[in-house]
């Protein structure tokens, strides 16, 4: 049967159309949910895309935590839901809580806008199962807010766990942290990263295929393939 | 009628770079004796009935305030002591 992956459109997404297609390139259905649904239509992973939901008011995500979709996809995340968190999507789970730490301002104060490389240092998680150790990637990173902070605890405690699932390689685009790029929850099922894998899915868009990889990894999550 | 006011500041040790490109600008004007520069955001709620100092706690801190990354405080002000209070 055919993986049925969820992609949320709040008020000021911009990337869930890209997401989608993403979903559908790596194999999957994509099934959009509106912010306002409470329900999950039955989906068996959920991505939260990249823009400025609630036209990023207060801190970026912090309304959007309070979308009625937010409330299921917590409760399921905690029951094992799989949760990709893209930009926006990322800065959205840190304030729901599911992820640690926040986003702030670059430290530069620029927007960002540039295609990155990342090295992926944790292929454990229910999106980054598809890669090797260490792989260095190719993907699309455009953020204003993308400076991962958090207190020495628990930076130390996501390195020893193994939960930074990947860093900036040659050159951090927002003064994050130790080059955070992307984490994980201690389940492994709920991953924030700030770059853009679903811009990153076909030659004539993107500048590899490399993001294509996030999307057929949580396939093989989903149907329990070995990681 | 009293109004809450809530004042949201970036902890001390999380880098302020809005503060600093203020600070920085502040030579352009002929100002050289500011030592740093830190912004912050100030929220003015008024309730419906008396000002409920425990409810703005709440709402600062599961919405307006970030505890990971901002300290906020919070306050009763007479109204006509706000900004841009209408007489």
């Amino acid at each position: 049967m055919t993986a049925r992956v969820g992609v949320v459109t709040f008020p000021g997404s911009l990337d869930d159309g890209d997401a989608a297609r993403a979903v559908r390139l790596a194999g999957a259905e994509p099934v959009r949910l509106w912010h306002g649904d409470a329900e999950l239509h039955g989906v068996d992973a959920v991505v939260l895309p990249g823009g400025f939901s609630y036209g990023d008011y207060l801190r970026c995500g912090a309304i959007a935590r309070f979308a009625p979709v937010m409330e299921k996809i917590v409760d399921a995340s905690r029951g094992g839901l799989p949760v990709l968190g893209v930009c926006n999507g990322f800065q959205i789970l840190c304030e729901a809580h599911l992820l640690p730490g926040a986003l702030t301002r670059n430290q530069h104060l620029h927007f960002r806008n540039r295609d990155q490389v990342l090295r992926v240092e944790s292929t454990s998680t229910a999106w980054t199962n598809a890669f090797q150790p260490g792989q260095e990637i190719l993907i699309p990173v455009k953020n204003g807010e993308g400076c991962y902070v958090a207190d020495t605890a628990t930076l130390d405690a996501l390195e020893a766990e193994g939960r930074v699932v990947a860093r900036y390689v040659g050159g951090n685009p927002n003064g994050s942290q130790r080059d955070i790029a992307a984490i994980t929850n201690p389940a492994g099922n709920v991953v924030g990263i700030m770059p853009h894998p679903e811009h990153a899915v076909e030659a004539l868009t993107g500048p590899s295929l490399d993001g294509l990889g996030f999307f057929t990894s949580v396939l093989k999550h989903l149907v329990g393939a070995p990681a | 009628m009293p109004r809450v006011v809530v004042d949201v500041m970036l902890k001390p040790e999380i880098l302020d770079p809005q503060g600093q490109a203020v600070a920085n600008a502040l030579p352009r004007l002929g100002v050289s004796d500011v030592a740093s520069v830190r912004i912050g955001r100030r929220i003015e709620i008024d309730f419906t009935g008396e000002p409920d100092l425990d409810r703005a706690r709440e709402i600062a801190d599961k919405l307006l305030a970030n505890p990971v990354i901002e300290d906020f405080t919070v306050r009763v002000v007479e109204a006509d002591e706000t900004v841009g209070a209408h007489p």
